[in-house]
């Protein structure tokens, strides 16, 4: 098996289906466990007629997707109308190349792996944007222009605290970021006191950045189904709809799996036992139940509220951790 | 944060919100005319909904057009049956037994709570918050089940007859009601925990959708929305109908004007609407239910009478013109929502788009009752 990988052809192939069927196997599942755990907290049941426990649930959710027809509106853009849903599920996939989900298992390591999945994710929101801009809607373009502002004010902080954090490691290489957390979970990003006192702050900062980056609730500015409808994808039927929604659990994904790779040691085990891909998987879908959770107990925040949050509280307070963080690497 | 609509010079555009909008409930259409996200003018138009109460009433007795007065506002119905019914028992001069009465303001009271958690819910989905509508329903639901063992109906009841009520309460109903309290209780200490106190939400609505008194007062606006801009106005206590006089109960007002004002006299009047209910239980007489010889059909004499109730959405009042015969010559129907929506055109000038749909959401409107 692992005489067969190292052939580069037959590697490349494994890897593209295996990130291809990783993606969309979560957008789907985590689409089911999105209705499961919003009906926990509604006390309600959720989806059960489909499959044992609603299990099939998001195959006949995909099937039904699939077969609807395509509805491209009158006055639309129609090359950006068509591309858009393209551009923003691509950069999506294209984080994972560099994901390291254990030692082993990595599909390209690249030197410069942070720097590529912060410039990918930055990519989706033009995706969004000319989307809601070629559908020709008003509501569209509202949302448009939101997702604008909301990405760029919340890129800033996220940015300022990857610089700390690399200020730290020293390294773009997310595989070198986790090795130099191996050991137990005295030894993670999250505790290293001694690189800032602020650390643990400036993964919650970094939790709420990915909330506001990827769309979701309270943040879900993009969407606000009680303002503006579907928002951007108002005019989206069948599959362009359908990849919009799974380019938001990808981007989820990421955003959960750089979280564990950059703070939570990635696949460590926080008791320095058996670390392996099973504990990145734990550590991710914890993450992702959180996001969930999120979503699911919080009304949705204004829009210059969301601004005021990132210009008034995360950019200074990311500021003087990046500040607290150069002191502490100059002293010791 | 608003900005005075005078102020802007920029270009506008008209964004058509509704009819099947997901935040105007129902088929409430607004044309808004704005700047970016700053809304210049929102002109409510209605009518999706019209069902000519008022000409339906023409040409029907007395007793048929009992079941319409449930359709108006089909949230609260068993109040706009309250009003209907004493109306024409005050033209008539067709007097109630007292045990009718008390059974009359214990439905009524209940059905004020079913439409203020009806409001509840869907006022947070409004804010982006999906999860308080299932619960506020699953209380919805047990005053749901009492109001039906009563009236047979769960949503628009048809329960006063003129002179009483269809159908005596039984110990089911007494002990539901019993058990009900206390639970009601407990949620709505729930929801101030879980909701009230929530900081996004407290973000969403206080110092945000001002109406001020004098607002209220130029557009007849009643009910909570008055109540939440610092005017003492109930019906119940000023003008007082019924056997509401013999119970003890306090009209929460709020006087910040705000979103959170009106929101926090609703939540307040479930709570003295579960006192009054637990107070009508325990003096409830024995005895009939419904008056001795009133006749089937009702001929009131000639003359014309104005009385109204407190509806769960404001006052709601009926007039009613007897030209002697058993079909009314005119019925004139004053509907709280109208008077509510009205306001919105004047408060929302300037606003941001999410923060207006929070003030429209904050109004309650139930849109059958404004286009009646």
């Amino acid at each position: 098996m692992t005489e067969l990988l190292s052939s580069e052809p037959i590697r490349l192939l494994v890897f593209l289906v295996g990130i291809i069927a990783f993606v969309g196997l979560n957008a789907a599942y985590l689409s089911l466990l999105e209705r499961k755990e919003s009906a926990w907290f509604q006390v309600r049941l959720g989806p059960t007629e489909v499959g044992p426990w609603g299990l099939l649930q998001p195959i006949a959710d995909g099937i039904k997707l699939a077969g609807k027809q395509i509805i491209i509106p009158d006055g639309v853009d129609k090359i950006l109308f068509k591309l858009s849903p393209v551009m923003i599920i691509l950069p999506a996939i294209m984080n994972f190349v560099t994901i390291p989900f254990s030692e082993t298992i990595v599909a390209r390591n690249i030197h410069l792996g942070l720097l590529m999945i912060l410039s990918f994710t930055s990519f989706n929101v033009m995706g969004i944007m000319l989307g809601g801009w070629a559908s020709r809607n008003k509501y569209s373009v509202i949302s448009s222009a939101r997702v604008v502002a909301q990405n760029v004010a919340y890129e800033i902080p996220m940015f300022l605290i990857v610089i700390s954090l690399v200020m730290v490691t020293h390294t773009f290489d997310l595989r070198e970021t986790v090795l130099l957390q191996s050991g137990g979970f005295w030894n993670w990003n999250l505790f290293n006191f001694g690189a800032s006192p602020l650390m643990p702050v400036s993964c919650l900062m970094f939790l709420v950045c990915m909330l506001a980056e990827t769309n979701r609730s309270p943040f879900d500015m993009m969407e606000a189904e009680s303002e503006l409808i579907a928002g951007a994808m108002t005019e989206y039927s069948g599959m362009g709809f359908g990849l919009f929604f799974i380019s938001e659990y990808a981007n989820i994904l990421v955003g959960s799996c750089l979280l564990t790779i950059l703070f939570l040691g990635g696949w460590n085990c926080p008791f320095g036992l058996f670390p392996g891909l099973h504990w990145f998987l734990i550590k991710m879908y914890c993450i992702i139940f959180v996001v969930i959770w999120i979503r699911w107990s919080f009304p949705r925040i204004q829009f210059y509220g969301l601004l005021n949050l990132s210009w008034k509280i995360l950019i200074p307070l990311s500021l003087v951790h990046l500040l607290l963080t150069c002191v502490m690497v100059k002293i010791w | 944060m608003s900005i005075d609509a005078k102020t802007i010079q920029g270009e506008t555009f008209v964004v058509n919100m509704g009819p099947q909008h997901p935040a105007t409930h129902g088929v409430l259409r607004i044309k808004l005319t704005m700047d970016g996200e700053f809304i210049m003018n929102a002109e409510p138009v209605i009518g999706y909904s019209h069902r000519m109460q008022e000409k339906m009433a023409e040409n029907r007795t007395y007793g048929q057009y009992f079941p319409n007065t449930g359709r108006i506002d089909y949230a609260g119905a068993m109040i706009y049956n309250f009003g209907y019914a004493c109306t024409v028992e005050r033209l008539a001069g067709v007097s109630v037994p007292e045990r009718a009465e008390y059974i009359r303001v214990i439905t009524s009271e209940l059905s004020r709570i079913a439409s203020h958690l009806l409001w509840f819910g869907p006022f947070i989905i409004d804010l982006g918050g999906l999860t308080p509508l299932l619960y506020s329903f699953d209380d919805r639901e047990i005053v749901l089940d009492l109001l039906e063992s009563v009236s047979g109906a769960r949503l628009t009841h048809s329960y006063f007859r003129f002179g009483g009520v269809y159908n005596d309460i039984d110990d089911d109903f007494m002990a539901g009601c019993r058990t009900f309290i206390p639970r009601m209780r407990e949620r709505l200490t729930m929801f101030r925990r879980l909701v009230t106190d929530n900081i996004i939400f407290r973000k969403r609505v206080e110092g945000i959708g001002m109406i001020s008194p004098e607002l209220c007062r130029k557009y007849g606006a009643t009910g909570p929305v008055l109540r939440g801009s610092g005017i003492n106005y109930d019906v119940r206590k000023n003008e007082p109908y019924s056997v509401y006089p013999l119970l003890d109960f306090d009209i929460p007002v709020f006087k910040e004007c705000d979103s959170l004002a009106r929101y926090n006299v609703r939540m307040e009047e479930m709570n003295q609407s579960l006192r009054i209910i637990g107070q009508a239980l325990d003096k409830l007489p024995t005895g009939p239910v419904m008056a001795e010889k009133v006749p089937r059909n009702l001929k009131p004499p000639k003359g014309e009478c104005y009385f109204n109730v407190e509806g769960a959405r404001g006052s709601f009042g009926i007039r009613i013109i007897s030209d002697g015969t058993e079909i009314p010559y005119r019925l004139k129907l004053r509907t709280p929502c109208f008077a509510n929506l009205s306001l919105f055109e004047e408060a929302s000038r300037g606003m941001l788009l999410a923060d207006a749909l929070a003030l429209l959401g904050s109004l309650d409107l139930c849109i059958p009752d404004v286009d009646r």
